[in-house]
C-alpha cells in the first residue's frame, strides 16, 4: 500500500520461559494506511494483545522480538528504546481496556493534560495547552465544566473517553486500542465505537482497534485481520471477509457468533493450541472441519486471493506445492470435551 | 442422579408461579465520607431493587436483562439469599423467603443454585473438581461415603460432559480451560437436583466459539432435569436465543417484561429499542447508523426524577420527570461539543459553574454573576432552544421567564412510570400508559 | 496431594530465591542439630565452672582444654554458646506457636465476620502494634517474673514475646481473609449452603495460609533478637535455667574493655548466624510464594531465520 504509515513485516514476539519459548506471535505481516480503521480480531491466546504491544514496542520482561515495524521509514524493532519511548504519545497512541490504568486516581483531569502536553510539546502556552485539551474533550463529550475533576467523580465510559482523549491530544498518526470497550456496558461501548470510527474525520488518526467481538470489527473497520495462534489466518476488506470468509476459522468463528439472527447454535470443537509448542503443520488443523492431509505436514503459503485479501490456508492452494494426495480429508481422531477450551 | 426424597416440599398448586416477587425493593445504604459524617450528611441510599414484582414461571427461562446498575444482579442475590431484601416478598414454591435468617433458607439450598460469571473465579483454588463438586452432597448431609460420594460426583461431571470422570477428578481449578471450569460449577450447581438455576452471565467471560457449547449443555440440561432458570445478562443476543420471556430492568425497575418473541419483534420501551439497536452486528452489509442515547447510566445513588431513562430518552415528554439536572447536562453538552469556539466561554462564565443545579429540583432560580443580567442568561437558553427545537428537555419546560434580576425555570410534574399492559407485554413508559 | 502442590513453589524456584531459601535452611538446621545433639557434643554444662574438684581458669584465653575460652565465672563458653541454641530455638518455637495459634484464629475471624467483633479486635492489636516490641516484651516479662508463678525462665520470655507479635499475624491473616471473602468461590461457597466455620475452614483458610509461613520464619529471626535483647537487658532466662547468648553478650561487655574477646564474641556470632539463617529461610520463602515478588526465569532463545514463507505480490 502506497500511503500505509505502518508497515509490520515478518514480526515475531516470544515469550521466554524455563523450556522452549512460547510463540505468541509467530510470522505476521500487516500494513495500517493512513487515517484507515484496521480491526485485529481473535479468541484469547491468538496473540492479538501481544502483536499490539509488539508493534509499540511496550513488551514485558522476558519477550522478544524480531522482525520489522516500519514507521516513518525506521524499524522500531530495532531501534533503542528511548527513541521508541520518544514516538510513544506524538505518533503512536495506546488505550488499554481499564481505563484507570492510565490515569492517576491523585492528579485532575487537567494536571493530566497538562503533563501530557507539557511532555511532548513543551513550547505551547498554558492557554493553548488548555484550549487544545478542551477540545480534545469536548469532542470526546466531556463538557469543560468537568475538567478540573478527578478520575473517580467519572463513570467507566467516561474515564474510557477521557484516556482516548489524552491519547488524541497528541495527534498521533496511528492509535492502538486493546480491547477498549470490552468492559463496558453496550449502549456506551456502541458511542464509544462511534468515537472512534470517526477518528479520521476528526483528528486524522488511524486506529488498530484489537477485540473479541466480531460485530464491532463489522461496524467500525475498514479491513480486518483474524488471527489465530500466533498467525494471521486472514486479512481484506471488512466486507468481503464477513460475506465469503476464505479460512476455514474465519467462517467457523463467524458462524459461533451469538447474534440477534441466530437460530442455531454453533461451536468450534477443541481448544486454541499450545504456543510453545504447535501442531505441525497448519495450526488450525486439528478443529478444521475442512482440513485435507496435507495440512498437518506442511505449513500453509499465504496466498492473495483476487479481491486483494490475503489467507493463509491450503484450500487455496499453492497447489503445485501440494504433495500428491495431499488434497485428500485428513483423518483425525475426534475432540473431546477434554481438549475443550 | 439420586431421585430427591429427603427434602419435603410443598407441593405447589397446578400453575402457580415457581417463584413470585411482589414490590421487592433491595437498597444499600452507603457510608457518606468522612467530611460528610462530620457535618452530619449521612450517606446516601442505592436502591440496587427499587419496587418489582414478577413471577418465574415453572419450566421456563426467564431472562433478566439489563446494564451495569440496573440490579438484576443484586435480584438475583436476592431470590438466592446471598442478600438480605429490604421489603417486600418473595415466594418460593409458595412460601415467602425474602427475610429468611440464613438458617432457615439453607435447607433451601438444595433446590435454588446458582452459576456466576467467571468461571476462573468461581472455584476454590485449594479445592480439586472432585472435592468441589462433591460438596454440597456433604454440606447438605446427603452423602458421607467416600466411594459413594466419589460415584455421585463422577455421575454430574459426565452429565456436564466432563468425561472420562476420573481424568479430571483429583484436577485443581488451575489446570482446566474456561469452559472445563463452567461444566464443573455447572456440575456443582446441578448434582443437588435443584428446581431452580439463577444463572449469572455464564458464558460472557467465555470465548465466542465456546458459548454455544455450554448454552447448548444448559439447555439439554433443563430438559432431562426438568429445571427453570433465571437467565441474568447484559446480552441481547444470547438471551433471545435462550429465553421465554424477558424482562429488561433499567436502575432497579423493570421497565419491559414479557415474552421473548414480542419483545424482540416489537420492543416498546425506547431504552429496549436502544439495547436492541446498540447490539453490533456481526455484518457489515447491514450494518446502520446506530442513533444511540446519549449519557451513560446514572448513579444509582441518586437517580434522575420521574422515569430513570428520560434524559437520554429520545421521545420523553412532558410528564417524564424533568428537573435541575437536565438543564445541566444539556448546557455541559452543549459547550463541551463546541469547546474551542467563539464565545462558549462567555457563556459558560454566565452560568458558572452549574453547582446551583446539581440537586435535583422541579423548580429553578439563578442568579447571575455580577456585571450580567438574568435576561441574558434568558436569551441564551432560548437561543438553545431554537437551535434544537427536537430537543425533548424543551417539552419538560412549563416557565421559562427572567423575574426579579434571576432566572427561573419550572418543569412539569414528574410521575413515575409504573407496569402497565400493552399489547402482549408490560411497559413502564408514559407513551404507553400515560399518567392519569 | 495438597502438601505436593504447596511445595511445588519451593521446588521450581531459582536463581536468587533457591540460593536464599537452601542456604538458610542449612544454617538453620545445623543450630537446630546443635540444639538436640547439645548433651552429646557439648564439652562441659552450660554452668558448669569445675570438674573433678578442679575450678576452670576464669576468663582463660580459647585453648584445647576450652575451645573458644571461659567466662569469668570460669564457665566455658562453647559449651554455653551450644546450650544456649537449646534455649533459643525452644522459647522462639514456643513463642511462634503461641503466636500463631492465638493470632491466626482471630485474624480469620475477624475478617470474615467483620462488624463490632472486628472494630474491638482491630483496635486492641493496633494498639499493641503500636508500642516497640521491645518495651511490650519487657513489660510482659517484667510483670511475670515478678508477679506470678511462672517466674522468670522460658516461658515467661515465649510469653513476652508472642504478646508482641501476635498483632502482626492477626493483622497479615485479616487483611488476606477480607480480600478472599469478596471472591467468587466464597460466595458460591455460601450459596452452597455452606456454614461459615465451613467456609472459613475450607474455602477461606488455605487461601490464605500459604502467606504465613514467609513471615513466620522472618518472624523467628526477629524473635531471636528479641530474646537477646531481653537476656541484654536482664529480662530474659535467668542464668541458673539455662544459657541465653544475651545475657552473656551483657556479662562480656565489662571483659570487652579488659581486652578480652572471647566471651562476648562467640555469643554474639552466633545470635547474628542464627538470624542469618532464619532470614534467608524466610526471604526465600516469600520470593517462591508471594507472587508479587516472584521473577520468572526466562529462558534465553534464539529466533531461528525464518525459511522464506511469505508471498507478497508487492
Amino acid at each position: 500500500m502506497s500511503d500505509a504509515i505502518l508497515q509490520v513485516r515478518n514480526l515475531r514476539v516470544y515469550y521466554g520461559t524455563p523450556g522452549n519459548p512460547v510463540r505468541a506471535v509467530d510470522g505476521v505481516t500487516l500494513e495500517i494506511g493512513e487515517s484507515e480503521v484496521v480491526g485485529l480480531v481473535g479468541e484469547s491466546g491468538c496473540g492479538k494483545s501481544t502483536l499490539g504491544r509488539g508493534i509499540l514496542g511496550l513488551l514485558p520482561d522476558g519477550a522478544r522480538a524480531a522482525g520489522e515495524v516500519l514507521y516513518d521509514g525506521r524499524n522500531l524493532v530495532t531501534m533503542p528504546q528511548k527513541a521508541v519511548r520518544r514516538m510513544r504519545g506524538p505518533e503512536l497512541g495506546l488505550i488499554f481496556q481499564e481505563p484507570m490504568t492510565r490515569l492517576n486516581p491523585l492528579l485532575r483531569i487537567s494536571d493530566h493534560f497538562r503533563e501530557t502536553l507539557e511532555q511532548h510539546e513543551p513550547n505551547l502556552t498554558d492557554a493553548e495547552v488548555r484550549r487544545r485539551s478542551l477540545e480534545t474533550l469536548g469532542r470526546m463529550g466531556i463538557p469543560p465544566t468537568r475538567f478540573r475533576q478527578y478520575p473517580h467523580e467519572f463513570s467507566g465510559g467516561m474515564r474510557q473517553r477521557i484516556m482516548i482523549a489524552l491519547a488524541l491530544v497528541l495527534r498521533p498518526k496511528l492509535l492502538v486500542a486493546d480491547e477498549p470497550t470490552t468492559s463496558l456496558d453496550v449502549i456506551v461501548e456502541g458511542q464509544i465505537l462511534a468515537l472512534l470510527a470517526d477518528l479520521k474525520n476528526n483528528f486524522g488518526t488511524a486506529l488498530l482497534l484489537i477485540t473479541h467481538n466480531l460485530g464491532i470489527v463489522a461496524e467500525s473497520c475498514d479491513r480486518m485481520a483474524v488471527m489465530y495462534a500466533g498467525r494471521i489466518a486472514e486479512e481484506g476488506p471488512v466486507r468481503e471477509v464477513f460475506a465469503e470468509p476464505a479460512h476455514p476459522y474465519t467462517r467457523e468463528l463467524l458462524r459461533s457468533t451469538i447474534s440477534l439472527d441466530t437460530t442455531a447454535l454453533h461451536s468450534i470443537p477443541g481448544a486454541p493450541p499450545n504456543l510453545i509448542d504447535p501442531p505441525p503443520g497448519c495450526r488450525f488443523h486439528p478443529r478444521c472441519p475442512s482440513a485435507m492431509s496435507v495440512c498437518n505436514q506442511l505449513e500453509p503459503i499465504e496466498q492473495r486471493l483476487e479481491d486483494g485479501r490475503r489467507v493463509l490456508c491450503w484450500l487455496h492452494g499453492p497447489s503445485d506445492r501440494i504433495p500428491p494426495g495431499g488434497g485428500r480429508p485428513l483423518e483425525r481422531d475426534a475432540i473431546g470435551v477434554a481438549d475443550e477450551a | 442422579m439420586k431421585p430427591e426424597a429427603a427434602v419435603t416440599e410443598v407441593a405447589p398448586a397446578e400453575g402457580q408461579p415457581l417463584v413470585s416477587i411482589r414490590d421487592l425493593r433491595t437498597y444499600y445504604s452507603i457510608r457518606g465520607s468522612f467530611a460528610d459524617r462530620l457535618v452530619g450528611r449521612e450517606g446516601g441510599v442505592v436502591k440496587a431493587v427499587d419496587d418489582v414484582s414478577l413471577d418465574i414461571r415453572r419450566g421456563e427461562v426467564l431472562g433478566l436483562v439489563g446494564e451495569s446498575g440496573s440490579g438484576k444482579t443484586t435480584l438475583g442475590r436476592t431470590i438466592l439469599g446471598l442478600v438480605r431484601a429490604t421489603a417486600g416478598v418473595v415466594e418460593f414454591e409458595g412460601r415467602d423467603i425474602a427475610h429468611l435468617p440464613e438458617r432457615d433458607y439453607r435447607p433451601l439450598r438444595r433446590r435454588i443454585q446458582v452459576v456466576f460469571q467467571d468461571p476462573h473465579a468461581s472455584l476454590n483454588p485449594a479445592m480439586t473438581i472432585g472435592q468441589a463438586v462433591g460438596h454440597p452432597l456433604q454440606i447438605h448431609g446427603i452423602e458421607k461415603e467416600r466411594t459413594e460420594l466419589r460415584r455421585l460426583v463422577a455421575e454430574a461431571l459426565e452429565r456436564v460432559g466432563l468425561a472420562p470422570a476420573e481424568q479430571y477428578l483429583d484436577k485443581y481449578p488451575s489446570d482446566l480451560s474456561g469452559g472445563q471450569k463452567q461444566r464443573a460449577v455447572i456440575a456443582r450447581a446441578i448434582i443437588l437436583n435443584p428446581v431452580l438455576l439463577v444463572a449469572d452471565e455464564p458464558v460472557s467471560m467465555l470465548d465466542m466459539s465456546v458459548r454455544a457449547k455450554i448454552l447448548e449443555l444448559m439447555l439439554e440440561l433443563k430438559r432431562d432435569y426438568d429445571l427453570t432458570y433465571l437467565y441474568v445478562t447484559h446480552d441481547l443476543a444470547t438471551a433471545k436465543f435462550f429465553c421465554d420471556r424477558i424482562a429488561i430492568m433499567y436502575l432497579g425497575r423493570i421497565v419491559e417484561i414479557g415474552d421473548a418473541e414480542s419483545i424482540y419483534a416489537d420492543p416498546k420501551h425506547p431504552y429496549t429499542r436502544a439495547l436492541l439497536r446498540a447490539i453490533p452486528e456481526p455484518d457489515p452489509a447491514r450494518a446502520v447508523p446506530r442513533d444511540l442515547p446519549r449519557g451513560e447510566v446514572p448513579d444509582a445513588a441518586s437517580p434522575p426524577l420521574g422515569c430513570s431513562f428520560h434524559p437520554r430518552c429520545p421521545l420523553a415528554f412532558e410528564p417524564c420527570g424533568w428537573e435541575s439536572r437536565d438543564l445541566r447536562d444539556i448546557l455541559e453538552a452543549r459547550w463541551a461539543m463546541k469547546a474551542g469556539e467563539a464565545g462558549v466561554e462567555e457563556e459558560e462564565a454566565l452560568f458558572g459553574d452549574l453547582d446551583a443545579l446539581s440537586a435535583p429540583a422541579t423548580s429553578v432560580s439563578l442568579a447571575p454573576p455580577r456585571g450580567r443580567s438574568a435576561e441574558e442568561m434568558l436569551g441564551v437558553l432560548q437561543r438553545i432552544r431554537d437551535e434544537d427545537s427536537e430537543e425533548p428537555f424543551w417539552k419538560g419546560v412549563r416557565r421559562l421567564e427572567a423575574v426579579d434580576g434571576r432566572l427561573e425555570l419550572d418543569f412539569h410534574e414528574p410521575h413515575d412510570p409504573a407496569l402497565g399492559r400493552s399489547g402482549d407485554v408490560e411497559v413502564a413508559c408514559h407513551l404507553f400508559n400515560p399518567p392519569a | 496431594m495438597a502438601l505436593g502442590r504447596a511445595t511445588k513453589p519451593i521446588r521450581e524456584a531459582s536463581g536468587i530465591a533457591r540460593v536464599m531459601f537452601w542456604s538458610g535452611v542449612t544454617i538453620t538446621l545445623l543450630f537446630v542439630l546443635m540444639a538436640i545433639l547439645a548433651p552429646v557434643i557439648s564439652p562441659y554444662g552450660f554452668n558448669q565452672y569445675e570438674s573433678n574438684g578442679h575450678r576452670f581458669p576464669q576468663l582463660a584465653h580459647p585453648s584445647s582444654a576450652h575451645l573458644l575460652g571461659t567466662t569469668v565465672q570460669s564457665v566455658d563458653v562453647l559449651a554455653r554458646v551450644i546450650y544456649g541454641t537449646q534455649t533459643e530455638l525452644e522459647v522462639v518455637a514456643i513463642a511462634l506457636a503461641m503466636s500463631l495459634v492465638v493470632g491466626v484464629p482471630l485474624g480469620l475471624l475477624s475478617g470474615y465476620f467483620g462488624g463490632i467483633l472486628d472494630r474491638i479486635l482491630v483496635l486492641i492489636m493496633d494498639a499493641i502494634f503500636a508500642f516497640p516490641y521491645l518495651l511490650i516484651a519487657i513489660v510482659i516479662a517484667f510483670v511475670l517474673s515478678t508477679n506470678s508463678s511462672i517466674g522468670g525462665g522460658i516461658l515467661t520470655a515465649a510469653i513476652a514475646i508472642t504478646a508482641a507479635y501476635v498483632p502482626l499475624y492477626f493483622r497479615v491473616v485479616r487483611n488476606h481473609v477480607i480480600s478472599v471473602r469478596e471472591e467468587p468461590y466464597v460466595d458460591a461457597a455460601r450459596a452452597l449452603g455452606a456454614r461459615p466455620r465451613t467456609v472459613i475452614r475450607k474455602y477461606v483458610f488455605f487461601n490464605v495460609v500459604q502467606n504465613v509461613p514467609p513471615i513466620a520464619t522472618l518472624n523467628a529471626a526477629d524473635a531471636i533478637l528479641l530474646l537477646a535483647a531481653l537476656g541484654f537487658l536482664g529480662y530474659g532466662i535467668q542464668p541458673s535455667q539455662g544459657a541465653e547468648w544475651g545475657y552473656d553478650v551483657s556479662r562480656a561487655v565489662s571483659d570487652a574493655t579488659n581486652g578480652i574477646w572471647w566471651t562476648g564474641l562467640f555469643p554474639g556470632l552466633a545470635i547474628v548466624l542464627l538470624v542469618t539463617g532464619l532470614t534467608l529461610v524466610g526471604e526465600g520463602l516469600n520470593e517462591t510464594i508471594n507472587p508479587v515478588l516472584r521473577r520468572r526465569r526466562f529462558g534465553r532463545f534464539e529466533f531461528e531465520p525464518v525459511p522464506g514463507a511469505v508471498e507478497e505480490a508487492e
